[in-house]
């Protein structure tokens, strides 16, 4: 069996566009579409959010991605898990090895402890300094969500490691320019991406770090397919999207 | 009851620490039976403790703030700025937004776990099998606890990410996670102490597809001191 995913430098993208650092976005992908993101600087974060847009109630749960598939980090082979026990979007490309699943969002507080000069529009326009929080409740407001509604995000490019004692440290130097992760939506999901620093981040100045995005489009996973064969976790996960989309073309 | 042969991974525990509160003097004893819920509030400067009465139970728990409940405690915050995955002895639960809601004070157990989240009848079918969705869960327990006591105002965008008290779930350099054993035993607690005024919602484990409950769920007991 091929892999159809690939076929990255032979199957055109759909639409791609770039997210300069530290803003925000939103859109729905249909259940088989692709979502790629390529760093283009070191040290880049995406915060990511998901949300089932017929059940703004079923969302991204981290916990239970974590722990149904044994895992602290998310890489190509993951699966990112609703409440309800579907499947959003499955890991399918990444050049990186290791996703953040526990850093959470910079906040206001954080950038007077790290030193970080909150930039106002006033005086830098759009190179205002946004936080990560703030732009999840911006994005979510647009669907009636607020803070409610935040669930756990997940950061894509970072590093947060644990040593045997439990102490978290961050990593710098994790994410390189050119590196990319490939997201493959399983469900149809209203995703929330923000380019705003990692939490954790040691730069001296909020750093402004964009990312390029490509969508484009995939075959429905099959037994054969990298994510489902992970873990016998996965393949349950996907019988479940299965009788979610019992009735409809392709399902 | 407990297992011995789950884990090899080294068990760092932060340290120990009986408290000095008397149980005779307790404003609220309640007990929590397996498998069942309890809501309440806990005042700013009152004492809450959790007792693991047989061991090895998880308490599942969720935090939020009595006067404005859409803030919550939030497992991300507080795992971040602790700089630690576990809770034990002097963790700052934080909510989302920041703020410290209670303080852990005192501690008999060791480790706490606050990155597994809660058992649901959904994420079971996923982990276990997909016909165990029948099967009692933390999730639908607090779906009864919310539904049966619609004066906290809350609803399911408000069940999220909970502490687990009790639990053991190491996380490894290498990026693995497991549910191991836990480090609780019969008359471990857990102390905190309230620095706003909160509403716990527990859930008494009922799961029965690994070792968080020994296999055999047991009740927990609530103490508030003033």
């Amino acid at each position: 069996m091929t892999n159809s995913l690939s076929a990255r430098d032979d199957v055109p993208d759909a639409y791609t566009t770039h997210l300069p650092g530290g803003q925000h976005w939103s859109l729905r992908l249909r259940r088989g579409t692709t979502l790629s993101l390529t760093a283009r600087e070191a040290d880049t974060n995406v915060g990511l959010l998901c949300y089932n847009p017929e059940n703004l109630l079923e969302r991204l749960n981290l916990p239970d991605t974590l722990k149904c598939q044994h895992t602290f980090k998310l890489t190509r082979g993951n699966c990112l898990y609703s409440d309800m026990g579907r499947v959003f979007a499955s890991i399918v490309e990444d050049d990186l090895g290791w996703h953040d699943s526990v850093g959470g969002n910079l906040n206001r507080a954080h950038m007077i402890t790290k030193g970080w000069q909150p930039v106002s529009f006033q005086q830098a326009l759009n190179d205002r300094t946004q936080t990560g929080h703030d732009s999840f409740l911006v994005e979510l407001a647009k669907y009636g969500l607020g803070r409610r509604d935040m669930a756990a995000n997940l950061n894509l490019f970072s590093k947060v490691e644990s040593d045997e004692a439990g102490r978290l440290r961050y990593v710098p130097g994790h994410c390189q320019p050119g590196q990319r992760v490939m997201l493959r939506f399983d469900m149809d999901t209203l995703v929330l991406l923000h380019t705003c620093p990692h939490p954790l981040d040691p730069s001296a100045c909020y750093p402004h770090r964009g990312v390029d995005i490509a969508l484009g489009t995939a075959p429905a996973p099959d037994e054969e397919d990298i994510c489902w064969r992970a873990c016998p976790e996965n393949a349950r996960g996907f019988a479940n999207n299965r009788l979610y989309h019992l009735g409809l073309q392709g399902a | 009851m407990r297992l011995t042969e789950t884990t090899s991974t080294t068990t760092t525990i932060t340290p120990l620490l009986e408290s000095p509160l008397r149980v005779e003097n307790a404003a609220i004893r309640h007990l929590i039976e397996a498998g069942d819920h309890y809501i309440g509030i806990v005042r700013a400067g009152q004492t809450l403790r959790l007792v693991d009465v047989e061991g090895n139970e998880a308490a599942d728990t969720l935090f939020f703030n009595a006067h404005d409940t859409a803030e919550r405690y939030s497992a991300m915050d507080t795992v971040r700025e602790q700089g630690q995955v576990y809770l034990g002895t002097g963790s700052r639960l934080l909510s989302g937004e920041g703020n410290l809601m209670l303080t852990i004070t005192a501690d008999t157990c060791g480790r706490h776990d606050t990155l597994g989240g809660a058992c649901a009848s959904e994420s079971n079918t996923v982990r276990y099998d997909l016909e165990k969705r029948h099967m009692h869960s933390c999730r639908d327990n607090w779906m009864q606890a919310i539904a049966n006591y619609p004066e906290f105002g809350l609803t399911k965008r408000d069940i999220t990410h909970n502490i687990n008290f009790f639990m053991n779930v190491p996380v490894t350099p290498e990026g693995g996670l497991s549910f191991a054993d836990g480090l609780s035993g019969p008359g471990k607690y857990v102390e905190m102490e309230a620095a706003m005024d909160v509403v716990v919602l527990i859930s008494n484990c009922p799961q029965l597809n690994n070792p968080c409950s020994g296999f055999n769920p047991t009740p927990l007991e609530v103490l508030v001191w003033d």
